[in-house]
């Protein structure tokens, strides 16, 4: 697929300059059908931003089945993610580098592609989760654009003239579905288009004998031509990931993909994207005390972040990636580096002066980037606290026993109003495996307070995918309503 | 049922039949498609039911004679048929995990006259007769012109499960090809009456213009001779108290319900036919293209389809890893053999005149005595009334096999 003999498909090269077109557009359409590859080069960070990016959309898609969302609930809240990470506008948006926009869906298309093609599970999750996206586009989309975007493309569908029409208007006529009216209905009728398609390409239709069936010919009429085509779309797409699923181990020599492809693709399995980018835009601005953490950890805290502030307060101590796991949560919530020793030496409050400054400042300096390779570490994503071991302080939802993880939900939250009535709920989520779903319940349960209902997530229908966006998202609600009572109070 | 000499089905008697009257070459050709064998063949899953219902899943086989020397040598009461999977079924722990999946398989159906206890009144639950069989045979004809008309299939063949149904398998190469999601779209298409014999309803298959579907406009055509002859005068299902009380209940005009209900009950010895008549006159006096006339036109077309049109067993043909019974396998309980049945013919076909494994092996004696042979044969089975069947089957195949060369021809040239 990425004709790499030539050539390496993806190189960092800075000096490629990207041609603008003023006329002309390069991506003539806002739907693609993804029938080619992207031929060009890209730098490595273009390719994983633009995976994760599309990554975001996809797991939210996939969440909102397992969440029960209706369609139209599932077409507002992707169209507001993709307007926020992927948008894609109208050929008629003049104003916007529709190119731009077009070559990101369709690059992070390919890449994720390359992710996801490499076990049958992940194929089959892809493509449903690719489809529903197309589909939300396809419903979205201009119906000039889409009727131009349909007849650039061949869908091997056989048109209908008027003498076969005529030859099968009574049983056209009888399983064509309209209005109640019937002279309506006859009406539109004779102004529709028909297909005619092998009946296995629209099995969704037969099934509910929306078609006529002659022979093995299923005569489709215009308006449900979008079945043809997302029935195309999910078939080529499965047939194109096999192929590459055969074709991948030549990419396995580019060291600098690999590493990248199996971050996003487990990424996928967690039903997250790998990193929770954007702890900046949720920053709320207020420096945290080391004295504040107790308060927060109640009002505040998800279930994992809560286990570990409360094994501290118990134990006096931490083991090592507890330590690590709660630190950078601690980092990335706001604690400033004096903050944090004053908090850790507090919280050690059976070790003496000597052996915390030898074992444990350094560390702490260390995770603020102050020691060593002076990296700046980001705090673990659920993705990461998911797929660690059950000894390594992840995820309680996935780790704990279902025993523990009731007792762990009810004192870390009833005081937030969660009742052992809701458990049955947030069990059967993690029974299905839905982790970040059931966490996200819990969000949605303990802030029913602030308005918020089932289904809308952190706000807006996002999932959780980052403990610091728990907590973040958790103190903006909190702030608002604070804003709120002292506006009234004010005026 | 009348009773027939006792049915014997020991294993010596089964042993004798596989040995010596089990189509195994018929078989392979007709699962085969070709003469060489193929992975229509080789990697098909075959299952045993041994005696004492031990069950072996997952036997494969390369040629028909290695099929028959199994059978032979294990010697089950009876043998069912699978999907070709993409690897042979004997490897299965072998294969790459997830690799080992169902990839081709005969569309199947299968009609069982336990799903039409609530309609015929001759038997009941595992009972059949020449009467009740009427039912079969009017979705037999519904199913055979359906199945070719709208889904375009052509290599239907038609088996009596050697007991109180029948089983359909098509080996189109697209129907062989079939998905689980395709196939269950098909079933769909085709189901009218859904559930349990006990609760079995009709569901709403009314276009939103409250007419029929055409496919089932052309059925009821047929079927509404079928109903007059076979509910009606036959099967006289309306004629008591019972009957026409679940006859009212699908009649939604509430003024009609209370006459007819008035009629009938000071008049018990009404037939159905009768019955039928009232009802049909009581339509006949709301005004031609009233809303009146046409609810109850429309309810009159439902009771008919509730009567008369297949009830599959739809979860035998959704599922491409699910396994059918082998044709010429020999019901453990009437001994008779599953034979091939003619859908032209199935008026003519009567259940009770199907040869029995130990009525096929006493013509076999009487032959080799006539002859003053003894031995075995290799076409024994030409020598007793199982060849007629037979025949049916090597034709069907015959025709299989010239499709596929047909096809492979068409391919070359393309080339
Ligand atoms: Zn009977």
């Amino acid at each position: 697929m990425f004709k790499s003999n030539e050539r390496k498909p993806f190189i960092d090269d800075k000096d490629l300059v990207q041609v603008t077109n003023h006329g002309a557009l390069r991506y003539p359409h806002r739907l693609n059908f993804y029938d080619r590859p992207p031929l060009y080069d890209v730098t490595l960070e273009e390719f994983e931003t633009c995976a994760l990016d599309r990554l975001r959309i996809l797991a939210e898609i996939e969440s909102s089945a397992a969440r029960n969302r209706s369609w139209e609930e599932l077409k507002t809240v992707t169209n507001a993610q993709c307007l926020k990470y992927l948008p894609l506008h109208a050929t008629s948006a003049k104003t916007v580098d529709r190119d731009a926009e077009r070559r990101k869906d369709h690059l992070g298309h390919f890449v994720l592609r390359l992710a996801f093609c490499r076990s049958e599970d992940l194929r089959r999750r892809f493509v449903k989760a690719e489809t529903t996206l197309f589909k939300i586009r396809y419903d979205g989309d201009d119906h000039v654009e889409r009727e131009m975007f349909l007849s650039s493309r061949d869908f091997d569908w056989i048109p209908v003239d008027t003498a076969e029409k005529a030859e099968h208007r009574k049983e056209l006529l009888a399983s064509y579905q309209g209005s109640k009216i019937e002279t309506v209905r006859e009406q539109t009728f004779e102004a529709e288009k028909y297909y005619k398609v092998k009946w296995t390409r629209v099995p969704d239709l037969v099934e509910k004998r929306k078609v006529f069936l002659k022979r093995g010919w299923a005569y489709v009429p215009g308006k449900e031509q979008s079945s043809i085509v997302f029935a195309e779309f999910e078939a080529n797409l499965t047939k194109a990931l096999e192929a590459t699923a055969r074709a991948l181990p030549r990419l396995d020599e580019d060291t600098r993909i690999v590493p990248i492809l199996d971050n996003l693709s487990q990424g996928f399995l967690a039903g997250v994207p790998s990193e929770w980018i954007g702890s900046a835009e949720h920053a709320t601005g207020d420096e945290i005390k080391a004295e504040m953490v107790d308060e927060l950890a109640k009002k505040h805290f998800p279930l994992c972040m809560w286990t570990l502030h409360n094994s501290l307060r118990r134990d006096h101590h931490l083991k090592h990636f507890g330590r690590l796991n709660y630190g950078l949560f601690l980092k990335v919530l706001g604690l400033s580096i004096d903050e944090a020793i004053a908090f850790w030496r507090k919280s050690f409050d059976r070790m003496t002066d000597d052996k915390f400054n030898k074992e444990h400042k350094y560390n702490i300096r260390h995770s603020f980037g102050l020691e060593g390779k002076r990296a700046n570490y980001a705090a673990k994503s659920c993705m990461q606290l998911l797929t660690s071991g059950p000894s390594e302080a992840g995820c309680p939802y996935r780790h704990y026993s279902p025993e523990n993880l009731q007792t762990a939900l009810l004192s870390a939250y009833s005081s937030r109003g969660l009742t052992s009535a809701d458990l049955p709920e947030i069990m059967a989520t993690v029974k299905a495996a839905h982790y970040h779903v059931a966490c996200t319940r819990v969000f949605e349960m303990t802030h029913s307070t602030f308005g918020l209902k089932k289904g809308e997530g952190v706000g807006g229908g996002e999932s959780v995918t980052h403990p610091n966006q728990y907590a973040a998202k958790s103190m903006e609600f909190y702030k608002a309503q604070q804003d709120n009572a002292e506006a009234m109070v004010v005026e | 049922m009348a009773v027939a000499e006792a049915v014997d089905t020991s294993p010596e008697v089964m042993l004798t039949f596989y040995r010596r009257l089990y189509p195994f070459k018929s078989i392979f050709n007709w699962l085969n498609h070709e003469h060489a064998p193929t992975r229509l063949f080789t990697h098909r899953e075959f299952a045993f039911t041994l005696q004492g219902d031990v069950y072996l899943r997952y036997q494969c086989f390369r040629t028909a004679e290695e099929l028959k020397k199994q059978v032979c040598q294990l010697n089950p009461t009876r043998f069912e048929i699978g999907p070709v999977y993409s690897f042979r079924p004997k490897d299965k722990k072998t294969a790459p995990p997830g690799a080992f999946n169902p990839v081709q398989r005969e569309l199947v159906f299968d009609i069982d006259m336990t799903d039409y206890d609530p309609v015929r009144t001759c038997c009941s639950g595992a009972d059949i007769c020449r009467r009740c069989w009427a039912f079969i045979s009017a979705a037999v004809q519904v199913l055979h012109v359906s199945i070719r008309e709208q889904f375009g299939y052509e290599h239907l063949l038609w088996v009596y499960s050697g007991r109180r149904g029948i089983h359909l398998w098509i080996s189109d190469k697209e129907a062989m090809e079939l998905t689980d999601d395709q196939r269950k779209a098909l079933v769909s298409w085709m189901t009218v009456i859904q559930g349990s014999p006990e609760s079995s309803k009709k569901l709403n298959v009314r276009l939103n213009n409250r007419s029929l579907p055409p496919s089932l406009q052309t059925a009821l055509e047929h079927l509404a001779t079928i109903f007059s002859e076979l509910v009606l005068a036959d099967q006289n299902v309306f004629e008591s108290q019972q009957g026409f009380e679940s006859l009212l209940q699908q009649i939604p005009d509430l003024n009609v319900v209370k006459a007819l209900r008035e009629t009938w009950s000071e008049d018990p010895s009404r037939s159905s036919e009768a019955k039928w008549a009232d009802l049909k006159s009581q339509a006949r006096a709301y005004a031609k293209g009233s809303t009146q006339r046409i609810n109850l036109t429309s309810a009159m077309e439902d009771i008919i389809l509730h009567h008369t049109y297949p009830r599959i067993d739809a979860e035998v043909s959704k599922h491409r890893n699910h396994l059918l019974k082998a044709p010429f396998c020999v019901h453990p309980k009437t001994g008779r053999v599953c034979v091939p049945v003619d859908p032209e013919r199935i008026e003519e076909f009567d259940p009770e005149k199907v040869p029995t494994v130990n009525q096929l092996l006493k013509e076999l004696d009487s032959v080799a005595r006539s002859e003053g042979e003894i031995g075995e044969h290799h076409s024994d089975w030409e020598r007793t009334s199982l060849k007629p069947y037979i025949d049916m089957l090597d034709k069907h195949a015959l025709r299989l096999m010239e499709q596929v060369r047909r096809d492979k021809r068409g391919r070359d040239v393309s080339w």
